[in-house]
């Protein structure tokens, strides 16, 4: 087969520029494979994070050609010709190379209240498939954190993570909400101090998800409908939703803003 | 600049080495009673090689065969295992498993359910019942998740991409702490505990064709020998009859056991369902002799005997070796997994959703439409650390192991799905057993220093050398020769060659030199772990050369039948001082006896 060139962003965060490698390629292979390559011959100081290469653990998330995937389940014979291009998730601080600060979104995860559920019956709880379904879907979430990379609110706005908890999040307080034997009220909390407002709702998560959760149509228009009800205005949404740009400021787009 | 002695120090009652089901669950028991718990992960949390199981977790509920209980569970068990488990182990794994599950629903895990609202349990090899506790065929990721959510909302202290180079003994030899250094920094941070729970998963990684992350590299294992603890049965590995074959560079990648236990056949090049030739007399009564009643099988259990492609993994992964050995393979050196011409395409991408992305997306099949290629991929070591059943803890006071680092649970052979049931009750019990030696505990521990020391010179000394090897190449190396010698089907003359060449690959690991700095270096991750990829790729060849039968998840060319006098024994590893390159004690190990009311239950059906 013929030879590939790989541009790969590496340097930490002081500053860094683009590498090339150029080297064969092999039948079947995924970027993963290729940078796994780079690192066990010319450049085994590559940072890169990854674990099971089979699209179950979303370690290996970046941006290729620039937009978010998973190097494990991109497939170079899919790839445009001409150099591949590699960079770290924008959205996270550079740890080095390929690898980011992702502890945003564990700080996230510790602010989420816990399921609540009622005392267990005698030989378990009796719950239906359609009840669990709902709250299944998002759990497939293998925390890429893919949807949060791509969020306009964080992506462009670094302040805004102070009081934005992000597409996974807004799955993850969708997934309690909808689950069946959750007793826990967390609508003030996601109104007031996870930012639910700031989405414009523009499916950008949605869009990148390796495990199609839709993350706008399932979990953050009924969340939203859930907690602004009283503030909310459907019309609105839905003007802003046809006049979407490929870009908006966070602010501009704000539905809700946090008090 | 990075430093070179410790920059940070911290304190805890229990250290758990390890964040995927096991150590989690550890950590979740040493909380409730009220410990100072840090966990120890060398990945970020949620993305141990938990997530990864599929099929889901074995547990005698009895929710869809009502007839299921722990004592049938405990014979499967066993029978899977060759009769080499820790019997106490497989005894309180089969008794306590259900209730294990069911904390889990308490927790949030949302399992797939039955007609009546229970929760669904699934077909698995070498299980009597439908046993297994699923969530689609991605049954890990609910519950590594699950656990890691119950763990942060608990406000526990969890250590990131650290890797723990070694455990650290105080003045009187009990385990006191631990050495490790931060990836993305690269700095050196030491650890004091009261006991550390070694969760630390398996050594996959050390052969070629593996469904293990980069992670499976035997650190627990190593670690807890260097520190005086004993291994057994390293030679057990098991290969998965079902890792992906082809494109080469997916080749090893797990396809779940699911697709068989929801009506998936096997067949080789000439449409065979070959698996009806090859049934031991082990499992001939309860086997299905013809395809029409394995089919019927499915449907109900009173009607037909289980078919031959749900015979234990390690039945099923000789069978297709021996079917490509005969030319009978795929074209890739696989054989065929076929549930698309079984099954509904909306079925299968209901049961199996990861497993349809999976083939889709890195192979271009369509498994509601095309069979898989299919070959074996190492996948487990049922050998580990030699642990007390009940409290987890290892010979070592102060050190605890469960979960895939402990060996005896499984014996000879693990039956798929319950791996994550051990995760859970030993885990569990593991933070019951540091809890408990905790209470017992008197006088205050001074870490040992020299061990520090040597531990952080031995990590930078692959900086300090002008020229020497490139981890990676002595990584594939090994994991060739391994393949080669030490693989699913062994002989006693490749086994002595592969001991020799391991005593090569340490002067190798001695000799590496790095480029780079010390900040988020894989290739120094990577010579930080070839120690214990080596100091368990040697317990693994000194076990298959010592144990001259076959059973179960070792298998001699050279001694294809059983041997009674080794039916009765482990085989055990010591290594002398906490050092790597220390020599190596092997020697056999009686089993525990089997008290007679249990063993009633073994002969029950024999």
């Amino acid at each position: 087969m013929s030879d590939v060139t790989m541009r790969i962003w590496r340097g930490d965060s002081t500053g860094g520029q683009f590498e090339n490698y150029t080297l064969e390629q092999n039948e079947g292979e995924v970027v993963l494979d290729v940078i796994h390559r780079i690192q066990a011959t010319e450049a085994p100081d590559l940072a890169c994070r990854w674990n099971c290469k089979a699209g179950k653990c979303g370690s290996c998330a970046a941006e290729i050609n620039g937009k978010p995937r998973l190097m494990c389940m991109t497939r170079m014979k899919d790839m445009p010709e001409g150099p591949v291009t590699v960079t770290p998730m924008k959205t996270f601080p550079i740890i080095r190379d390929l690898v980011t600060d992702v502890s945003f979104n564990y700080a996230q995860a510790e602010k989420v209240p816990a399921l609540l559920p009622p005392p267990m019956p005698e030989g378990g709880y009796r719950i239906f498939q359609e009840d669990v379904e709902r709250s299944q879907e998002f759990r497939k979430c293998i925390e890429c954190f893919m949807c949060q990379d791509v969020c306009h609110v964080i992506r462009d706005h670094e302040d805004n993570k102070q009081h934005y908890a992000g597409p996974r999040f807004f799955i993850r307080y969708a997934e309690l909400e909808m689950h069946p034997l959750d007793t826990n009220d967390r609508r003030d909390l996601i109104r007031k101090d996870m930012g639910l407002g700031y989405c414009n709702i523009t499916k950008c998560c949605t869009e990148v998800c390796p495990e199609h959760i839709k993350i706008t149509d399932n979990a953050i228009i009924p969340l939203k409908e859930r907690v602004v009800d009283a503030h909310y205005d459907p019309v609105a949404w839905l003007g802003r939703k046809i006049r979407r740009k490929t870009k908006v400021s966070a602010h501009d787009a704000a539905v809700q803003p946090a008090p | 600049m990075s430093t070179n002695t410790p920059t940070e120090h911290h304190e805890y009652d229990v250290l758990i080495i390890g964040a995927g089901g096991a150590g989690l669950r550890a950590a979740i028991e040493a909380k409730q009673r009220g410990l100072k718990v840090g966990i120890i992960t060398k990945s970020l949390l949620g993305k141990a090689h938990t997530v990864m199981a599929e099929g889901g977790m074995a547990a005698a509920m009895g929710n869809v065969y009502e007839e299921d209980n722990w004592m049938v569970h405990f014979r499967d068990t066993m029978r899977g295992g060759k009769y080499l488990n820790n019997y106490r182990m497989a005894e309180l794994h089969a008794k306590e498993s259900p209730d294990r599950v069911w904390e889990l629903e308490q927790w949030g895990a949302l399992f797939d359910r039955t007609k009546d609202g229970k929760i669904l349990q699934r077909d698995f090899g070498g299980h009597r019942y439908a046993r297994l506790a699923h969530v689609g065929d991605r049954t890990g990721l609910e519950l590594i998740r699950t656990l890691q959510q119950k763990v942060v909302s608990m406000g526990t202290d969890v250590f990131m991409e650290c890797k723990v180079l070694r455990l650290l003994h105080d003045q009187d030899g009990k385990i006191a702490g631990a050495v490790a250094y931060w990836r993305a920094s690269g700095e050196f941070v030491t650890f004091s505990a009261k006991a550390v729970v070694l969760a630390t998963g398996g050594v996959g990684k050390s052969w070629k064709f593996t469904s293990n992350s980069w992670e499976g590299t035997g650190d627990g294992h190593a670690m807890a020998m260097w520190a005086g603890a004993e291994l057994i049965d390293m030679e057990c590995i098991q290969f998965h009859p079902t890792g992906m074959v082809w494109p080469l560079s997916v080749r090893g990648i797990l396809v779940t056991e699911g697709v068989r236990g929801d009506g998936g056949v096997l067949r080789n090049s000439e449409g065979e369902r070959f698996m009806f030739n090859y049934v031991a007399d082990m499992f001939r009564s309860e086997t299905a002799d013809t395809e029409e009643e394995g089919d019927r099988w499915y449907e109900d259990h009173a009607a037909g005997r289980r078919p031959p492609e749900l015979l234990p993994r390690d039945e099923v992964a000789r069978a297709i070796n021996t079917e490509v050995k005969a030319g009978r393979g795929s074209p890739h050196g696989g054989v065929y997994l076929d549930i698309a011409s079984r099954r509904p395409a909306e079925f299968i991408r209901r049961r199996l959703p990861s497993m349809y992305h999976q083939f889709m997306e890195l192979a271009g099949v369509d498994i509601t439409r095309e069979a898989m290629e299919i070959g074996p991929t190492c996948h487990y070591i049922m050998g580990g650390v030699k642990v007390d059943a009940d409290t987890a803890a290892t010979k070592v006071p102060g050190l605890f192991a469960a979960g895939e680092v402990a060996g005896g649970m499984h014996g000879a052979n693990r039956l798929g799905g319950n791996s994550l049931s051990d995760l859970i009750v030993f885990g569990r019990r593991a933070g019951m057993g540091a809890a408990d030696y905790i209470e017992g505990l008197q006088g205050s521990a001074t870490l040992n220093q020299g061990e520090v020391d040597e531990a952080i010179a031995e990590a930078l000394a692959p900086f300090n050398r002008e020229n020497g090897e490139n981890p990676y190449d002595i990584q594939r190396d090994l994991q060739e020769m391994m393949q080669a010698n030490v693989g699913i089907i062994r002989t006693g003359s490749e086994v002595e060659a592969a001991i020799e060449t391991l005593e090569n690959f340490t002067e190798r690991v001695q000799n590496i030199a790095l480029k780079g700095g010390r900040q988020y270096n894989p290739g120094w991750n990577l010579a930080t772990d070839l120690p214990s990829m080596l100091t368990v790729s040697k317990c693994t060849a000194r076990g298959a050369r010592d144990r001259k039968e076959s059973r179960g998840g070792h298998t001699r060319e050279d001694f294809p039948g059983t041997d009674e006098q080794l039916s009765k024994v482990n085989i055990g590893h010591t290594i002398a001082g906490n050092d790597w390159t220390g020599s190596i004690k092997t020697e056999q190990i009686p089993l525990l006896p089997i008290p007679a009311e249990l063993k009633a239950l073994l002969e029950e059906g024999k």
